[in-house]
C-alpha cells in the first residue's frame, strides 16, 4: 500500500495504543495533523487534502473502491477458470452420441464459437444488470433459479448467525472472566471438540440422535415454497445447529484472545486500580477496544456460513446455492457455475469490506479527528 | 498524629520462568517500612529495578504481572488492606487510594471521553452523584490549569497533548477525594518545558486538597521540589530514609551522595573552529505525506568536537539526524562532509561515505537483532566495511569490547542477557567498528538510569579523546549539553532557534524559547520550583 498517507499505523494504533517513545511526527497519519495544515498550507492533490480533512470518509471511500475493483478481478478469474476446465458442455451433454457435427451445432447454439473476450464482456454486461443468462441444462433463467436458492441459503445462514454470533461473543467474555478456571476450560474443550469434527460428521451425529433416536427433529431438511415459517424453522433446526457448532469455536476463541490482549494493557490496569468489578472492566474498558479484531473474525465466519455450507446442504438435502452449484459443475453448466461463483465472491468481498469499515468506525482516532 | 499509611517490613516476590530452567522465586522488595501522615508527600527514589513502583502499588494491594506481596503489613488508617477480600480491596482502590501512572497516554482508555473516565471511580463507588462529580471534575481541570476546562471532558485521549493527559490523569486520581495518591513517575515521559507545568499543577493540587501522596521517580531533583520526606531505594531495599532537606543537603550513604552529585560534570568547550567536518546549509525536509518537518536549518561541526542538538519532542532533531544519514533526503539545501557534498539519498552514497557516518539510537534494545550474539553484532560492520573474517575479526571485536570497558567474556552473549547500559555500550562498539569520523547519537542515554547514563557519557568522551571522532549529540537534557558539548543548536518546531559555541548559547541574552528551556530544567535544590514559578508570574505581570 503505497497510496499516500493511509498506511498501517492508522489501523494498528487502535489495537496497540500509541507507543510513547515513538516520535509523533513519524506516525504521519491523519490522527495527528500538523496545525499548520489546517491553515491550508498543505500542498498536494485534491485527494491528499481530502484525506487530511475527512480521514474517515476518505478511508471508507478507499475501501469501497478497492472492493469494486476486487470484484471485477474476481469475475475475470472465475470466467478464466471455467474456461480452462477440461471438457465442455456439448460433449458432456451428448455423451455417447457426440458426433463432431452435433458438437459443432451445440457450440454454435450456445455461442461458444465466439472469442472468449467477447463472451466475457457480454456475460459481464448482463451480470452487472442482474441477468446471468439461461442455464444450458434446464434452459431456465439462471437469475430466477438462483433467486430461489439464494433465499434458502441466506435463510439458513441468517439463523445460524443469529444464534452463533451473540453466543460466541458471550462465551468469549465469560471465558475471559473465568480465565484458566473451570468454566473457561469447559468452554474451550467443548468448542475445540466441535471445531475438530468435520461438519458432515456433526451433521450425521445430530441426525442420528435428534431425528432417529429421539424423533424430535425433522429430517431431511428440505423446504418448499408452501411451508409456513414455523415449519421451515423446525426443518432447518438441525442444519443450523451443525453450522453453529462449526463456526462457534473460531469466533469464541478470537473474542477471548482479543479481550485478553486488551486486558494486559495499561488502561485496564487503570480500571482495576479504580476498584471496578471484573465484569465492568471487561464490558466497558476491554470490549470496545477488542471490537476491531472480533468484527473481522465474525465477518469471516459469516462469509463461511453463506459460502461454505455446501457439505451441510448436501447432508441435510437442503435446496440452497451450494447444492445448486455442485450440480451445475458436474454437467458443465457454465452460466450457473459462473453466476454462483460471482455471487459467492460478492458476498465474501462485501462481508470483509463491511468488517473493515466497521473496524475503521470503531477507531476513536478516526471517528474524532483532532 | 495518627498515621494514614503505615507500611511495615514489606516483602514482595515474583516467580520468574527462565527458559530451560525450573521456575524460581525472585525477591523484589524486602524489609521496607515507612509511615505517611495525612497531607504529606513521601518521595520514593531509585533506579529501574529498585522496586519503587512495586512498593507504590502495594498501597493499593496490587501486584503487577506475577508479583505477590508475601510478607509484611500495609496499614491504611490502621487497617491491614492486604487481609481484605476482593470486594474489600475494590472499595479501597479508586476511593481511598488512587494511582497516577507514568504514561497517561497508555493509561487512558482510547475508546471513552476523558470526562467519563475522570468521574468513573467517584460514580462507581457511590461517592458522589453525576452532577457533583462533574462539578468536581470541572474544578480540578481548573486547578490543574487545563485549557477550556468546561469542554475538556468532552474530548478523547488522542485529542489532547501528553502534558494535558498527565494532568487529566491527576484530576482522575483526585476526583473521588482520596486520602492517598500514588504518583508513579508522572513527569518522566514529558519534555522539560511541559514537566515543570505538570509538576507545578500536581503540587498545587496536593496543597489544595490536603491529599497525602507517594511520589515515585528516578529524578532526585524533581522529588526535592515536591516531597516532605524521601526514601532512597536500591535492589528492593531501603538505602536511606529521611526528610527531604537531610537527604538532599546531607546524604549519609555513598549511593545517595552519588545520586545527588550526578551530572555535575562540566567540560570546557573546544574553541578551535578550523577544519570543519560537517556543514549543513539551509536544509529543508518533509515526510512523504507533505509534512514539513525542517525549515531552513544550518549548522556546522569542527573535527573532533561535539555538537549538541537540543529541543523537545517534535522539534525535528531526530529528523535532522535522518537527513544527515541520508535516510530522509532533504527537499532543499546541502550537506557537506569534509568539504565534499554528500549525495542526498542513502542509495546515492558510496560504501566509504556510509562508513564515515555511524549512528547510535535511543533504544539499544530495538536497534539490535535479538537473535545475534555480541560477536555477530559488532562483527558485522567489520566484515561489511573491511572484509575482515575469522580470527582477525574476533581479535578486533575483542579489542572493541575492551575499548567499551566490557571485555571478551561478553563475546557470545545475546542482547537479552545484557543490561540496558551494556546494550548501549555494544551499540557504541558497533558504531566504532566502522572507524567513523562522525557518530550521530540520538538520545542514547535518555532511557537509562542517571548513574548508568553518566557512565555512557564518560565512555563517549573517553572515546573522543582516543579516536578524535566527532559527535552530533541529540538530546532534550540541558545537563547533558553542559557536560559534553562544544557547540549547541537549539531547535523548536523544526526551526533552528539558536546556534553557536556552548558558552555563548547557554548564557544571556536569551531568546524566549531558550530561556524557557533553561529555566525548566529541575535543579537539585529545595525551593527551586517556587522560585521559578514566582519569576514566571512576575514576568507575566510585568508584560
Amino acid at each position: 500500500m503505497e497510496s499516500g498517507p493511509i498506511t498501517g499505523p492508522v489501523l494498528t494504533d487502535a489495537a496497540a495504543g500509541e507507543t510513547p517513545l515513538r516520535p509523533t511526527d513519524l506516525s504521519g497519519v491523519p490522527a495527528k495533523p500538523n496545525p499548520a495544515l489546517a491553515a491550508g498550507e498543505l500542498d498536494g492533490t485534491f485527494w491528499r487534502r481530502f484525506v487530511f480533512r475527512r480521514p474517515l470518509t476518505a478511508l471508507i471511500l478507499q475501501r469501497l473502491g478497492l472492493s469494486v475493483g476486487l470484484l471485477f478481478a474476481v469475475s475475470l478469474m472465475i470466467f478464466g477458470g471455467v474456461e480452462a476446465l477440461p471438457g465442455d458442455f456439448a460433449t458432456t451433454y451428448l455423451g455417447q452420441s457426440a458426433t463432431p457435427q452435433a458438437v459443432e451445432n451445440i457450440r454454435k447454439d450456445l455461442g461458444l464459437d465466439r472469442p472468449w473476450s467477447e463472451r466475457y464482456l457480454t456475460w459481464l454486461g448482463g451480470a452487472v444488470q442482474g441477468d446471468f443468462g439461461t442455464s444450458w441444462a434446464s434452459k431456465n433463467s439462471v437469475s430466477e433459479q438462483i433467486g430461489n436458492r439464494l433465499g434458502n441459503s441466506l435463510f439458513l445462514a441468517f439463523f445460524a448467525a443469529l444464534i452463533s454470533v451473540p453466543l460466541a461473543v458471550g462465551l468469549g467474555m465469560l471465558a475471559v472472566q473465568f480465565r484458566n478456571r473451570m468454566p473457561d476450560k469447559i468452554i474451550n474443550v467443548i468448542s475445540l471438540a466441535a471445531i475438530s469434527l468435520p461438519e458432515f460428521f456433526i451433521g450425521y451425529l445430530l441426525i442420528m440422535v435428534f431425528a432417529v433416536q429421539l424423533g424430535v427433529a425433522t429430517f431431511p431438511a428440505t423446504v418448499y415454497d408452501s411451508m409456513t415459517l414455523t415449519e421451515r424453522l423446525s426443518a432447518i433446526a438441525l442444519p443450523v445447529a451443525t453450522l453453529v457448532l462449526v463456526v462457534l469455536a473460531h469466533m469464541m476463541r478470537m473474542t477471548r484472545a482479543a479481550i485478553l490482549n486488551v486486558m494486559s494493557s495499561a488502561y485496564v490496569e487503570t480500571a482495576e486500580l479504580k476498584g471496578l468489578g471484573t465484569f465492568r472492566i471487561i464490558a466497558r474498558h476491554a470490549a470496545p477496544n477488542a471490537v476491531a479484531p472480533v468484527i473481522n473474525v465474525i465477518a469471516l465466519n459469516l462469509a463461511y456460513l453463506v459460502v461454505g455450507v455446501v457439505v451441510v446442504e448436501v447432508v441435510f438435502v437442503y435446496p440452497g446455492m451450494g447444492q445448486y452449484m455442485v450440480d451445475a459443475v458436474t454437467v458443465r453448466d457454465m452460466p450457473v457455475v459462473q453466476a454462483c461463483g460471482l455471487i459467492f465472491a460478492a458476498f465474501y468481498i462485501f462481508l470483509n469490506m463491511a468488517a473493515d469499515i466497521l473496524a475503521i468506525l470503531a477507531n476513536p482516532r478516526l471517528r474524532h479527528p483532532r | 498524629m495518627p498515621e494514614l499509611l503505615s507500611v511495615k517490613n514489606l516483602k514482595i516476590e515474583a516467580t520468574s520462568y527462565p527458559p530451560g530452567e525450573p521456575p524460581k522465586v525472585v525477591t523484589l522488595v524486602e524489609g521496607v517500612s515507612f509511615d505517611l501522615q495525612k497531607g504529606k508527600v513521601l518521595g520514593l527514589i531509585g533506579e529501574s529495578g529498585a522496586g519503587k513502583s512495586t512498593i507504590g502499588l502495594s498501597a493499593l494491594a496490587y501486584g503487577r504481572g506475577g508479583c505477590g506481596i508475601t510478607g509484611g503489613e500495609v496499614l491504611l488508617n490502621g487497617k491491614d488492606i492486604l487481609k481484605l477480600d476482593r470486594s474489600g480491596i475494590n472499595s479501597v482502590r479508586g476511593a481511598h487510594v488512587c494511582y497516577v501512572a507514568q504514561s497517561a497516554a497508555a493509561a487512558f482508555n482510547p475508546a471513552h471521553k476523558l470526562g467519563e473516565q475522570v468521574i468513573e471511580a467517584s460514580l462507581r463507588h457511590g461517592i458522589m452523584n453525576r452532577a457533583e462529580a462533574q462539578k468536581r471534575a470541572l474544578y480540578l481541570f481548573r486547578v490543574l490549569g487545563l485549557p477550556n476546562p468546561e469542554t475538556f471532558g468532552e474530548r478523547y485521549p488522542h485529542q489532547v497533548s501528553g502534558g494535558q493527559l498527565q494532568r487529566a490523569m491527576t484530576a482522575m486520581a483526585l476526583c473521588p477525594n482520596p486520602e492517598l495518591i500514588v504518583f508513579d513517575e508522572p513527569t518522566t515521559a514529558l519534555d522539560v518545558t511541559t514537566q515543570i507545568d505538570v509538576l507545578a499543577a500536581i503540587k498545587h493540587a496536593i496543597e489544595e486538597t490536603h491529599t497525602a501522596a507517594l511520589y515515585i521517580t528516578h529524578d532526585l531533583a524533581v522529588v526535592a521540589q515536591i516531597s516532605d520526606d524521601i526514601m532512597v531505594l536500591r535492589h528492593g531495599k531501603t538505602v536511606e530514609y529521611g526528610t527531604t532537606k537531610q537527604v538532599i543537603e546531607a546524604p549519609k550513604e555513598d549511593y545517595t551522595r552519588a545520586l545527588v552529585s550526578v551530572r555535575q560534570t562540566k567540560r570546557d568547550e573546544a574553541t578551535d573552529q578550523s577544519g570543519t567536518l560537517l556543514k549543513i546549509e539551509n536544509v529543508h525536509a518533509a515526510y512523504g505525506n507533505g509534512f514539513k518537518v525542517l525549515h531552513d536549518v544550518s549548522m556546522h561541526l569542527p573535527k573532533g568536537q561535539t555538537l549538541a542538538i537540543v529541543g523537545e519532542s517534535g522539534s525535528g532533531k531526530s529528523t535532522l539526524a535522518r537527513v544527515i544519514t541520508g535516510l530522509l533526503p532533504p527537499t532543499e539545501g546541502h550537506i557537506t562532509f569534509e568539504g565534499k557534498e554528500l549525495p542526498r539519498t542513502l542509495k546515492g552514497r558510496s560504501r566509504e561515505e556510509l562508513r564515515r557516518i555511524q549512528m547510535i539510537y535511543q533504544m539499544a534494545d530495538t536497534a539490535m537483532n535479538p537473535r545475534q550474539t555480541v560477536r555477530d553484532i559488532i562483527g558485522r560492520p567489520l566484515s561489511f566495511y573491511f572484509s575482515m573474517h575469522g580470527a582477525r575479526k574476533t581479535e578486533r571485536v575483542k579489542e572493541l569490547l575492551d575499548q567499551i570497558e566490557m571485555g571478551s567474556r561478553f563475546l557470545d552473549r545475546y542482547p537479552a542477557e545484557l543490561s540496558g547500559g551494556q546494550k548501549q555500550r555494544v551499540a557504541i562498539a558497533r558504531a566504532l567498528a566502522a572507524k567513523p569520523e562522525l557518530i550521530l547519537c540520538d538520545e542514547p542515554t535518555s532511557a537509562l538510569d542517571p548513574l548508568v547514563a553518566e557512565g555512557i557519557l564518560n565512555l563517549l568522551m573517553k572515546l573522543q579523546e582516543e579516536t578524535s571522532v566527532s559527535y552530533v549529540f541529540i538530546t532534550h537534557d540541558i545537563a547533558i549539553v553542559r557536560a559534553i558539548a562544544d557547540s549547541v543548536a537549539v531547535m523548536h518546531r523544526g526551526r533552528l532557534v539558536r546556534f553557536g559555541p556552548k558558552s555563548k548559547v547557554l548564557s544571556p541574552p536569551f531568546d524566549d524559547y531558550t530561556d524557557l528551556l533553561l529555566k525548566s530544567v529541575p535543579e537539585m535544590e529545595i525551593g527551586w520550583l517556587e522560585r521559578v514559578l514566582k519569576t514566571r508570574r512576575m514576568e507575566s505581570a510585568g508584560n
